[in-house]
């Protein structure tokens, strides 16, 4: 035992030796041109065939978009739509007819898409107070929620700019007179709803300001229930964004018609933005997104380009390796 | 005997064996009491009410540069002198307004790590310094209690007016004045290496009135006052008058005893305190070194002035977007109604688009305050000194012999190493050893001393002689085991010289030798003795005699003794030579010499000196040698040895003597402008009619290995000037010595030593010689610049001595001269003075402006280092002033090799690659935060979680860096070592050049965009699970941080040419930090994670989308880099990339 431990003492103080003298055992790799057409052919290989399954995935979702902000605008106030909207004596219903030109297998996602809508805005993102959300009523220090803070002297829960302008167009579906049974449970994400709106929260003075934003809550409902309210609430990241609403848990054949009633509520016209409804299919690497692949095809065979590329210069200037007479600084004599 | 006139100032002091010291009150003591000169000390009375009532301070000496006081506050203010730091601060204190775009404590925690990194390290120091200054306080010394006894006191508590005795090899603890000493003239020697580098001893003579106090009971009685300057920096001068017993005693420096200096040869001292403390000499000289900055920190300035204004450009932009956006809300029917519009800050107020763009216009200099990387500062010191460390453990430069290792002694020059483009190096002690050996002599027209040394064995090859292998290894190791004699020759040695012609010769000799010098004998533990003396050469001289059979072994103030071989009987005797005078040497003099009466009572000027000078004093009669001698002389000093002249006269012990000698010490004695010229003239009229005995050749070894350090550096391009005080001759034997000057290379000799110019001198007309001297080093140096420009094929050496340089240093000749002496390879500045050195280091900085180095090893070499870029100190044998003024330290020139060719290289190379990917990482980083804003209508948010943000500098990014800023390496040593030219890399400021910086943040801001374009466009705006959910804000942010974090870790990867398990590690280590810190960060309650509560391990792990974006980003990132090196490697390759590939 003790010469292993001598043993392992030496060792220790020639690697620390070696450490100081900066002459550890190391690995050095140069870009030798056999490295260099290896790692572009590798990577090629690799990323042609990932990009061409990813891309594969994305045909084989099936995804239906329909905009209907201005559709739904009756032809009499499509000059002036903010009128119609912030009217609420004009009935807001509509209906769209949607063509699935695919078989799409269930579950198919409903998603409500906004475009032109700034979520990520400064102002908006840090009108919210997560202690609100959790704790209710209880919880009063509630001044990041301006201006959507108090109203008459009372708190409002949940507070903030965000849960004010809550989305709320409904939709219902109709596939041959029968209405598609829509799952809109489980849309929000589990931890929201577990730990981060509270339980035992329920709406209060909500939307009962002069200005009405968006939608309204059911005060019997508590928060984490809410669940249309959590989806809204994470604040999407670019101002081109959907929004899960629901899942349909039928399948939809080729050549059916989708009948789309649906409550045109939500004011996007007065600052020019667009709405659409989105049915899709989801595959294992998610939705349609032609995107990933294609650029993991560019990248592949720009690899593979690089690779044939550099090996006919390779071959054509032939000159040995490692040579130093074709340095800038060789052709001079310094040695004298 | 360029040592012996460097010390010429000490020597002056040595006359005071034989001669009295001034009287007379000078001009200066009038002024004793009056403003400047107001000390009063009140001696043996430390405690008397007069005493404390003029509050001096306390003997307690404090070096460190904070109090616990002041700690904070001073080291906090340092810390803020820099901009960067300022600005983080102003953004940080912003941050807890509502301006702020994230939260307060997440920016001002990297500022507190940063700069609590900062302080604790300057903390640490502080602390060696404190424990030093602890050590040097408690020291003891006896101090007289007044009682009648000496009792052992610290110094911290000594005070002005204490009587102390200090004992032998003790140090000084304050300044005192010297009361009396062990011997009864009041004598004492000290040495002062501390204070001045030098290592030999220096003698100190207290007042005639003083120095019987030496009984207790004496000591108990002595009272008196002494009145003198205030504390000054000047070592060499004192003030002061003693009032003792109702007289006036002039005080001079030869009575003070310095703090910092040591007693030696002496048992024991009295001295009284007069400064103490901080009011010391040694303190009030004790400045820092000038600081110095490098090359690449003053490029570092510049980038981070483009950032910052890359920054303000951006936040502008970011802010008149923001203001158009902001003012199209501002309608009647409120756009954006979901921002409330109506019911606004004055951060978002529609209807003041204005005051909103400028406010915005301050968040986003604290939001891409990303942009200039906040720990670059921190992370570059920490590197250096490691880099530091890593030059003082290097085993390759640690000199066994005097285990002294190479040492940093500033660590913020590292990278300066690798640059360098001149070398001007001092030649005694740096390139020779400065251990003088006596090898040969030339007695009585013979010459004795066989063996070859290095500079004959150099020039033997250089003319393609064969070399007697026996002689040249024979001087290869020293002979015998006597060091500073190498001198073999069995015709003298062994008392054979009396068997020789001319033998009465010989004797008279080596007699002179013996006794013409002012070296002090010491007799060792083992009974040896030594020399100690203000010149090695004179050290040389005394050894010589010892081994011939002229021992020296005691000196007096009156007298000096030998043991003498009587070559009538053979056997040995003691003799007794009277020292009557000393004819000092000096610089003009050129030659030293004694008065001495013989044990024969004859009286004798023994005589030594420079050829130059002792030829034309020769009598009629004392020119039987001449010619050979000078033959000899010449060979001597072509074989790149010393030489002098000795020699010798008997003097009348006549009225004419008396007469002179009544003059000398009338001369001596006086106080005047005029005094030195009548010295002079005094010393002439004597030193003459000499009678010529021979010569000798000492021999100034070259340090091991300079002749194959030099060809190395020339080799890597470096230039060399040699700046040495040696005469020509000599200067260009070691030269070629040490392969300066080397075969085919053609020298241009500038020098004034001409005809005309000799003839001018002799008239005397200074004007004249003036004009004169300025046009011929004209004339010289416009032929030596024709001649170069015509031949651009060979190889120029340029050789200019002191006084030509003087003229070439003219402010009309300079840009000429500097012009040819950069198209020469070599220059060797002979007879140069330590000021002509620092002016041409000044020149040299300034023409070529690159960087210089110098390396010296004395006191005279300060001037030159301090005002080198870099200067290196030899810890050679002439004390460590030179040291202390250094940057660098190493043992012994050979190492300097090592240090610029792989340590300047690797450091150079290090941190430049250091900045640059610390810039190219922050670039990346911040633009990815800008192309976000660009889709969030530029209101200020940022694209990622705080914590993410504030962690990005500290955690995720920084070891990596430093991991290369320390460990990186591109060829290993030995092929830095084979491959001089490598260094060029350095020299032309490749790694760094403003292509390579702007190219680095090119390509950040092309990673900036790859990273948040494939990233947005990858996982927005479908479901990205397979469950239907979308990618919200966190995971946007989530997955391009990601992204970020892999890219820039990968790209550090891909730029390490060396992986150890640090560097793996490190890089691995911090991408896993990051998900390990998602995953704990994700787990705390949300109401504190926000934004990334579960987002990692709920939202993005599950997600194979999530993964495939990251793998395809990184990628894509890295690919132009990786292609770019690919290819350059391959087909423009770089020095480094050539030889990593021949190690293959």
């Amino acid at each position: 035992m003790a010469d292993m431990n001598r043993e392992r003492h030496r060792t220790r103080e020639t690697a620390f030796y070696l450490f100081t003298q900066q002459s550890l055992p190391a690995c050095k790799p140069v870009l030798t041109p056999g490295w260099v057409i290896t790692i572009f052919l590798f990577m090629g290989l690799i990323f042609i065939p990932v990009g061409l399954i990813t891309l594969r995935a994305s045909h084989s979702v099936v995804e239906i978009v329909d905009r209907y902000d201005t559709e739904c605008v009756p032809e009499a106030f499509r000059i002036d739509k903010i009128s119609y909207i912030q009217d609420d004596s004009i009935p807001k219903n509509c209906s769209r007819f949607m063509k699935v030109h695919k078989y799409m297998k269930a579950p198919i996602y409903i998603y409500y898409q906004l475009d032109n809508y700034y979520q990520n805005h400064r102002r908006y993102v840090k009108s919210r107070s997560d202690k609100q959300l959790l704790h209710g009523q209880k919880y009063h220090d509630t001044s990041s929620c301006q201006p959507v803070e108090l109203n008459n002297g009372q708190p409002i829960v949940p507070c903030g700019l965000i849960a004010w302008s809550l989305f709320n167009d409904s939709f219902t579906f109709i596939r041959e007179r029968a209405e598609l049974k829509v799952n809109r449970k489980n849309i929000a994400w589990k931890s929201d709803r577990d730990h981060k709106f509270g339980k035992n929260v329920h709406p209060f003075n909500f939307q009962n300001g002069t200005l009405i934003g968006g939608g309204k809550l059911n005060p019997k409902v508590p928060l984490s229930d809410q669940e249309d309210l959590i989806v809204w609430m994470r604040t999407s990241a670019l101002p081109s964004f959907r929004k899960l609403y629901g899942r349909i848990k039928e399948d939809l054949d080729a050549d059916d018609v989708i009948v789309v009633n649906l409550m045109n509520n939500y004011n996007t016209y007065s600052f020019g933005g667009k709405k659409k409804l989105v049915l899709s299919t989801s595959s294992w690497l998610g939705g349609k997104n032609d995107f990933l692949g294609h650029a993991c095809v560019i990248i592949g065979s720009s690899s593979l380009i690089l690779a044939i590329v550099f090996t006919l210069l390779h071959l054509k200037y032939r000159r040995p390796y490692g040579d130093t007479s074709y340095l800038p600084w060789s052709r001079k004599s310094l040695s004298g | 005997m360029a040592r012996v006139r460097k010390r010429s100032t000490h020597l002056s002091k040595l006359c005071s064996f034989s001669c009295c010291r001034r009287a007379g009150a000078t001009d200066e003591h009038a002024r004793i009491g009056q403003k400047g000169y107001s000390r009063v000390v009140y001696c043996n009375e430390a405690d008397s009410q007069e005493q404390i009532r003029l509050k001096y301070r306390g003997n307690y000496v404090s070096t460190t540069k904070y109090t616990a006081a002041n700690f904070i506050p001073k080291s906090l203010f340092e810390q803020f002198r820099r901009v960067a730091n300022v600005y983080f601060l102003v953004v940080a204190c912003v941050s807890f307004s509502p301006l702020a775009p994230y939260s307060g404590p997440s920016i001002l925690a990297p500022l507190v790590i940063v700069i609590g990194a900062t302080i604790a390290k300057e903390g640490i120091e502080d602390w060696h310094r404190r424990s030093q200054d602890i050590e040097a306080n408690n020291r003891k010394v006896e101090v007289f209690d007044g009682n009648g006894s000496f009792k052992e006191t610290k110094w911290k508590d000594i005070r002005v007016g204490h009587l102390v005795k200090v004992c032998k090899d003790e140090y000084f603890p304050a300044d005192l004045l010297l009361l009396s000493s062990e011997y009864e003239d009041g004598v004492c020697y000290v040495e002062t290496m501390n204070l001045d580098g030098e290592t030999n001893l220096k003698l100190k003579h207290a007042l005639e009135v003083t120095s019987s106090i030496r009984g207790v009971e004496t000591i108990k009685d002595f009272r008196a006052v002494i009145k003198c300057e205030d504390p000054n920096e000047h070592l060499y001068s004192f003030v002061g008058t003693l009032y003792y017993e109702c007289k006036q005693y002039a005080l001079s420096p030869q009575q003070i005893l310095l703090r910092g200096s040591k007693l030696k040869n002496t048992n024991y001292i009295y001295g009284v305190v007069i400064f103490t403390g901080h009011d010391t000499k040694v303190m009030q000289n004790a400045v820092g070194p000038p600081s110095k900055r490098t090359r690449i920190e003053r490029t570092m300035d510049k980038i981070f002035y483009i950032l910052f204004s890359a920054l303000v450009l951006v936040s502008f932009v970011g802010s008149v977007v923001f203001g158009i956006e902001t003012k199209k809300d501002n309608g009647g029917n409120y756009g954006r109604w979901y921002l409330r519009p109506d019911s606004t800050t004055v951060f978002f107020d529609s209807r003041r688009p204005l005051v909103a763009a400028f406010l915005h216009f301050l968040t986003a200099l604290m939001l891409y305050g990303y942009l200039i990387p906040i720990s670059l500062y921190v992370s570059i010191e920490i590197c250096k000194v490691l880099q530091s460390i890593f030059i003082n453990q290097d085993q390759a430069m640690y000199d066994e012999e005097t285990e002294r290792p190479a040492q940093a002694r500033t660590s913020n020059l590292n990278e300066e190493l690798g640059q360098v483009y001149t070398i001007l190096s001092d030649k005694t002690g740096t390139l020779t050893c400065n251990s003088m050996e006596f090898v040969k002599c030339s007695i009585a027209g013979t010459a004795y001393g066989r063996g070859m040394t290095e500079v004959e064995v150099a020039l033997a090859r250089k003319r393609g002689e064969i070399i007697d292998e026996a002689l040249a290894t024979d001087t290869a190791e020293p002979g015998g085991s006597v060091k500073g004699f190498n001198f073999r020759d069995e015709r003298i040695m062994n008392g054979n010289w009396v068997n020789e012609p001319h033998s009465d010769v010989i004797q008279k000799f080596f007699r002179v030798l013996a006794t013409c010098h002012t070296a002090v004998p010491e007799v060792t533990e083992s009974g040896q003795i030594v020399y100690e003396a203000e010149s090695t050469d004179e050290v040389a001289f005394a050894i010589a005699a010892r081994e011939v059979g002229f021992q020296f072994f005691s000196r007096n103030q009156t007298g000096i003794q030998l043991h003498e071989l009587d070559p009538s009987t053979g056997e040995r005797v003691d003799r007794l030579y009277k020292l009557l005078h000393v004819l000092e040497f000096s610089s003009a003099r050129r030659r030293m010499s004694v008065i001495v009466r013989n044990p024969e009572n004859q009286l004798l000027l023994l005589s030594k000196g420079a050829d130059s000078v002792m030829f034309e004093r020769l009598s009629e009669h004392g020119r039987m040698f001449e010619v050979q001698t000078k033959e000899h002389i010449e060979r001597y000093s072509e074989a790149g040895l010393r030489t002098l002249v000795v020699a010798y006269r008997e003097l009348d012990d006549d009225d004419g003597y008396k007469l002179w000698e009544e003059e000398y010490v009338k001369a001596k004695t006086s106080v005047g402008a005029d005094r030195d010229d009548l010295l002079d003239k005094l010393t002439d009229m004597i030193e003459r009619d000499f009678i010529l005995l021979g010569a000798t050749a000492v021999e100034d070894k070259l340090q091991k290995g300079v002749p194959s350090c030099i060809d190395k550096l020339a080799r890597a391009g470096i230039r060399i000037w040699v700046l040495t005080g040696d005469k020509k001759g000599t200067a260009i034997n070691i030269g070629y010595a040490c392969s300066l000057l080397r075969h085919g290379m053609r020298q241009i000799v500038i020098t004034l030593e001409l005809p005309e110019i000799e003839a001018l001198e002799k008239q005397g007309d200074k004007d004249a010689i003036a004009t004169a001297s300025l046009e011929s080093v004209e004339k010289q140096i416009r032929d030596g610049k024709s001649q170069v420009d015509e031949e651009s094929s060979i190889e120029f050496g340029l050789i200019i001595d002191g006084k030509s340089l003087y003229f070439a240093l003219d402010e009309n000749l300079v840009k000429l001269f500097m012009n040819l002496a950069m198209s020469c390879a070599t220059v060797i500045c002979c007879r140069s003075s330590p000021k002509q050195k620092a002016v041409v280091t000044r020149l040299v900085k300034s023409v070529t402006n690159k960087t210089t180095l110098a390396v010296g090893d004395g006191s005279n070499d300060v001037g030159m280092i301090q005002e080198a870029d870099i200067g290196v100190g030899i810890s050679g044998v002439e004390g460590m002033q030179a040291v202390m003024s250094s940057d660098f330290s190493i043992a012994q020139f050979r190492f300097l090799e090592h240090l610029l060719l792989v340590h300047g290289h690797w450091c150079y190379r290090r941190i430049a690659k250091m900045i640059c990917y610390f810039f190219y990482k922050n670039i990346a980083f911040g633009f990815t935060l800008f192309w976000f804003e660009a889709y969030a209508s530029f209101s200020g948010q940022p694209a990622y979680n705080d914590w993410y943000m504030s962690c990005y500098n500290v955690f995720f990014t920084s070891l990596p860096v430093i991991a290369l800023g320390v460990f990186d390496q591109d060829v290993s040593a030995t092929l830095c070592l084979e491959h001089p030219s490598l260094y060029q890399e350095g020299v032309q400021n490749i790694l760094f050049s403003w292509i390579r910086i702007l190219g680095w943040m090119f390509n950040g801001v092309l990673s900036s965009i790859t990273i948040f374009f494939l990233t947005t466009n990858s996982i927005t705006v479908q479901a990205f699970r397979n469950d239907g959910q979308v990618a919200d804000y966190s995971v946007l942010g989530l997955t391009m941080y990601t992204c970020v974090v892999l890219t820039v870790n990968c790209q550090m990867a891909l730029s390490v040419n060396y992986f150890t398990w640090i560097q793996h590690l490190f890089i691995w280590g911090s991408i896993a930090l990051w998900f390990i810190f998602l995953l704990v960060y994700g787990s705390i309650p949300p109401t504190l994670s926000t934004t990334a509560y579960k987002v990692f391990i709920e939202a993005c792990a599950p997600s194979i989308r999530f993964w495939l974006t990251a793998l395809l980003v990184v990628i894509a990132t890295l690919l132009p880099l990786f292609s770019y090196k690919a290819f350059q490697i391959r087909f423009r390759p770089m020095e480094h990339d050539t030889i990593q590939a021949t190690r293959l």
